[in-house]
This record gives structure tokens, sequence and C-alpha cells, in this order.
């Protein structure tokens, strides 16, 4: 699809480039020993790239993922996110960027259990700052787009795993992020339920999304265009399909 | 996340957790309600204490020359002992002060007693039964609004006639004229030459069931010992003029009882003051009572909102978890919390206002106490109420925005 960058410390990446890990590293502190999960993680991925990453358990796939997401520092190397250097920020900076540049789809949807499927979507924009109009009006929209256009007062426990899955796609889109980033998004669904939200990641690559999935399941990881397999914190294989 | 964000989602979440918020605000409520309540009816106990029951008791600008003082806060039993053995105050003690206090005053003697008045096969029970002189009527400022008052002569020589209250008059004349009718004391037939306009109650005493026979006819057996009085009312017309009578009052009685000068009075003279010292002492301990029961409950409602939104947060982390990963700040965190607690306790403060105000006017309208809610208070109220809330939520509001997204994320 694109070349990659011959990226040293001091650079900055492409414009195209709209994530980048240059020798990432992540230990963990567990008292009696260091756990090193990432050991210098060299990863590039290109604007609307749908790329899924697989690994045994330990491989540091997690990891990768919370550091990827914003969620987590890492302990040495750099991490570039949309031309923004976010390795190094602090806390509340690293709030925003998750609020602005990423959209987070968990296994486990992780949505507000009292809160209304349009109540849920509209979170991050409450974050964002956004009036309840605007909020009301983005939200509205993004689980339209998600086919759910008539469900948008029903509580999580009043839709099923894939209805449920879908506001947390909406919710995750609702501020344009720059990547969509999905942790085994199908952990908790059926096989059909599960081809249905792959549908909808399609759609959504299709439509010029950047998706970054994590999952163990290689018919689930069929799905991208890229395969990148971690194995003892570092990057095993990258594989591309033809197109 | 702005202010009023904030605010919308503790609504939301009081709204949703109904039980849970109510028993959070308990603390807060009672304390409120304690104070609002408390400083209304004490504000009440004293504006009563200073216009009426001491004007109507003792009377302004009076004193009562009496053997022990009348009202007795705290005495303990020796003194009650020493005032025992006090001589009482006779006919000719009260003569001769009234003789020789030389500044303009009018005197009145006053014996009172409980006793029952009988007319017409009914009675009155416990009537105050007072056997006074003349000026009486003028001192206690008792209208007459039927027939007249004994005049100096009956009161001298004795004349079995009586005044009494409407209550009185009502209960034994039911509507009839009662004037130059006969009714008995004890047995003795006395004349009614005169019914006093209905004065009400004092609390919830009546000040109309009374009856007043001069002092020196048969009613002296039912209310004293022979030749002894109760009182001698001495009322001046100004405070300055009613000290200088009382230094001259006591200078007469101690040499007519020949008290050397390292001798105490055997006697007091008493005024409306000495009630509103007694008043003024109650009131202190109010003072400090009050303050301190409204801290303790206060300090108890924070706790129970500290505990409560510590467990909110414990329950709550996967959603703080959610709400970080979308791009919650830990100001945003701190204030959801902080405003779920400050709203608990506001809350709590508002029914306590509510309830407060009510029990005022429940204590204004059954009792006679005027209790008035001081504005003072309603915005004290607030205040603390509001202040306990961000107190108490500081602590679990903080924990909650330390949270670590990651480990809240993987909170079951």
């Amino acid at each position: 699809m694109s070349r990659a960058q011959e990226f040293r410390t001091g650079d900055t990446p492409l414009p195209d480039i709209i994530i980048l890990t240059h020798k990432l590293t992540r230990d963990y502190d567990m008292g009696s020993e260091i756990v090193r999960a990432l050991r210098g993680v060299d990863l590039q991925i290109h604007r609307n790239e749908y790329v899924a990453v697989m690994g045994p358990s330990g491989s540091g796939k997690s990891t990768l993922m919370n550091l990827i997401g914003c969620l987590d520092t890492p302990t040495a190397g750099e991490y570039w996110l949309n031309g923004q250097k976010v390795s190094d920020l602090a806390d509340d900076e690293l709030a925003h960027i998750r609020n602005k540049e990423i959209g987070f789809v968990f296994q486990t949807f992780n949505l507000l259990p009292r809160a209304s499927a349009l109540h849920n979507v509209e979170l991050p924009l409450i974050y964002a700052g956004i009036g309840s109009r605007g909020r009301r009006e983005k939200a509205t929209a993004a689980l339209t787009r998600v086919g759910l256009g008539d469900r948008m007062d029903h509580k999580p426990n009043e839709l099923s795993g894939g209805q449920r899955q879908r506001v947390a796609i909406a919710r995750a889109l609702v501020n344009d992020p720059s990547i969509l980033l999905a942790d085994e998004p199908t952990g908790n669904l059926d096989s059909t339920t599960s081809q249905e939200i792959m549908a909808v990641f399609g759609e959504l690559h299709r439509q010029g999304q950047t998706v970054v999935m994590v999952t163990h399941e290689a018919d689930i990881a069929a799905h991208a265009a890229r395969v990148v397999t971690l194995r003892d914190g570092l990057v095993a294989t990258d594989q591309r399909k033809a197109a | 996340m702005r202010v009023m964000e904030a605010l919308r989602l503790a609504f939301h979440t009081l709204r949703t957790q109904k039980l849970k918020s109510g028993f959070a605000l308990i603390g807060v409520f009672i304390g409120v309600t304690f104070l609002i309540g408390a400083w209304s009816i004490v504000n009440g106990i004293n504006q009563y204490m200073v216009d009426k029951f001491a004007g109507t008791i003792i009377g302004v600008n009076t004193f009562h020359l009496r053997r022990r003082p009348n009202f007795t806060p705290n005495v303990d039993d020796s003194t009650w002992r020493a005032w025992a053995r006090r001589p009482r105050i006779s006919f000719s003690d009260a003569e001769a002060v009234a003789a020789g206090i030389t500044v303009p005053v009018i005197t009145a003697w006053q014996s009172s007693d409980n006793v029952t008045i009988e007319a017409n096969g009914k009675e009155v029970r416990d009537a105050d039964v007072t056997g006074a002189t003349e000026r009486y009527f003028e001192i206690k400022n008792l209208t007459i609004a039927q027939g007249r008052a004994f005049s100096a002569q009956e009161a001298r020589r004795g004349v079995p006639v009586v005044v009494i209250g409407s209550e009185v008059a009502d209960k034994l004349y039911a509507g009839r004229d009662p004037i130059g009718k006969t009714l008995r004391i004890k047995g003795e037939p006395y004349r009614v030459i005169g019914v006093v306009a209905k004065q009400g109650k004092l609390f919830g005493f009546s000040l109309d069931r009374f009856a007043v026979a001069p002092a020196r006819s048969p009613v002296q057996d039912q209310v004293n010992p022979p030749g002894v009085v109760d009182a001698l009312i001495v009322k001046a017309s100004s405070v300055d003029e009613m000290r200088d009578a009382m230094d001259q009052a006591e200078g007469i009685m101690r040499s007519r009882r020949h008290l050397r000068p390292s001798q105490a009075d055997n006697f007091v003279l008493e005024t409306s003051e000495g009630v509103l010292t007694f008043w003024a002492g109650i009131q202190k301990i109010l003072f400090v009572i009050g303050p301190g029961l409204v801290t303790v409950s206060l300090v108890v409602g924070g706790i129970v909102i500290m505990n409560i939104m510590l467990m909110a947060v414990a329950e709550r982390t996967r959603e703080i978890g959610i709400r970080k990963s979308l791009g919650a700040r830990r100001a945003d965190i701190l204030r959801q919390f902080l405003a779920e607690s400050a709203m608990i306790a506001t809350l709590g403060g508002a029914l306590g206002i509510g309830t407060g105000i009510m029990l005022s006017i429940l204590v204004n309208v059954a009792t006679p106490l005027p209790a008035t809610v001081s504005p003072m208070s309603i915005l004290l109220g607030v205040v603390l109420g509001g202040g306990v809330g961000v107190v108490a939520g500081v602590y679990p509001a903080s924990r909650a925005a330390r949270l670590d997204p990651i480990v809240a994320l993987r909170q079951e």
C-alpha cells in the first residue's frame, strides 16, 4: 500500500503515518522482578489502514493496545499519533488525546448500564465540551450510522449483544477519531453477530476510517488488510494481504 | 465537563439511586432541621420572655419585696433551707416599706394561692386567689371590664368583696351578669363587684382564672398565715426611681430586721431583671448545646456522606474507567463526585430548612411562643449543608479522579 519510513529518534513521522512507534518499551515492576511486556516495538500504521494485532496471551498485545490507546505511557521509546508525539504527555493531556483521536471498542462493550444508548454515545462529546444540542445531533447521527436510529432510548440491558457493540462503535466514532481501536470486539458475541460487527468495521474502513483491532481469533483477523503478530514483546510477523 | 454538566449528572445519579441518596442525606437533614428549628424556637422564647413573661409576671419598673425569690434556677438544698428559715414579710413590714419610700411609687400587697371558687353549684378549681390592696389592679395593668375594683377603704376594712377574671365569670355565671352575686372561696362568701377584661394565656396557662379580694378580708386565711404577705409590689415610673426605691426599701427592711452590716439580706427585692437573668442563664446553656448538637449531627452527616461516596466510587470504578477512556480528565471525575456529594448534602440541607420552618410554624400555631425563622439561620443552613457535602466529598472524589483507567476498566 505505502512504504514505511526509515525512522530515527529526533525524526517526525510523515503526514501519511497515523501511528508510529519507535523502540516502544514497557516494563512492569512486579516487585520481585521486572516484566518486560514490550521490548522495543517498531510499528507504522498509515491513514485508512485496517490492521489486526494478533499474538498469544502474554505476547504484549494488550500492553501495546493500552499504549496505542493512550491509557498507558511507555517506559522508553516513542509513540507518535496523528503527527503528535504522545509518549511523554501528562495524564490530562492523554485524556484529551483519548477524547479527540481515539475511538475505543471493547470486548465487554463498556457501556454505562443506567444510561440510554443515546447518552452513552454522547459521553465523549460531554468531555469534548460540546453543548447539549450539538451532542444530541452528533450522537443521533452516529447511532443512525450503525443502524440503531430506532433504539436510541434503550438502555444497554434492553439491547442484544450485537446491538450493544454497535452502540459502543457509535460512541467510538462520534468524535471523529483518527483511529478506531478495537480490543477483541467480537469476544463476547456469537459467530453470526461477530460477522455483522466485522461487516460494520469493513464498511467503516471503506469509508476511510483507520481501524486497529486486537484479536486472538484468526478468522476475525482475516477481515483486516494487514496482520501484525506479536511474540514476547516484539513484532514477530507483519503481513499485508494482497489487495 | 463543565460544572452544569456535573450537576446534571449528579442529579441524574441521585434520582436513579433514591434510597441510597435518602440515607446519605439524613445526617445533614437532621442537623439543619435542628439548626433552623431550635434557632427559631429560642428566638421565640427570647422574645416571649422579654416582651411578655417578664412584663406580665413582675411588671415594668417594678420590684417585689419577698422572703425568697419567686424565680429560682439551680438552687441547692441548703439554700432552700436557709430561705425557709427567713422571717416572712409581715403586714407591718409592708406598711413600713410602703410608707418609707420617698420617691413617687405605687405599692400593693400580694398573697396568692390556688384555691377552688364556687357559686351556683358550679366551681372553678385551682383558681389563682389573691389577697391584695387596692392599687394592685393599677400595678398589674388589670382593666375592669364590668363593675369596679375595690376601694382603699374596702381594702383597709377587709370587706368581703371580690373582683374576678373573665374565665371565672364565664364558668360560674355563664353569660349572666355576675355583679352583685355571691361566690364562695373555701366556704366564705364574697360579693362580686367587678370582672377583669380577658387577658389570654401565658405558657398555655390561663391568665383569666383568678379572683382578687382585699388582703385583710377573710381571704387572708386561705392564702397565708395571719398578718403575712407573699410580696409587697412596688412600681416606680422609671428604672432610676425604681433603683432608688429599692435602695430605700432595702435600708428600711435591714433596720427593721436589725441586720448588722456583715449580715446578708434575709429578704429579696426581685425585679423582672431577675427573671431575665434566669432566662439568660438558660439561653447561655442553649447557645452552647445548640451549636454543639448541630456540629455533631453535621459531622456525622458528613461521615455518612463520605462513606456512601467511597462506596459509590468503589461500585462505579468501571464507570470511572469508561469515562476516563472516553476522555474524562481528573478534574472531570473530581467534579462529578463532588457535585454528587454536594448535591446530597444541599438536598439534605434544603429538606432540613423546610422541616425547620414547618417546625417553627407549628410551634407558632400550637404554643404561645412567637417562633420566627431567622434568615441568618437559613443562610447558615445552606452554607453548612453544602459545605459538609463538599468537604465530605473531597476524599472520595479525589480517589476516583486518581484511578488508573486500565485498572478501573478491568474491574468487574
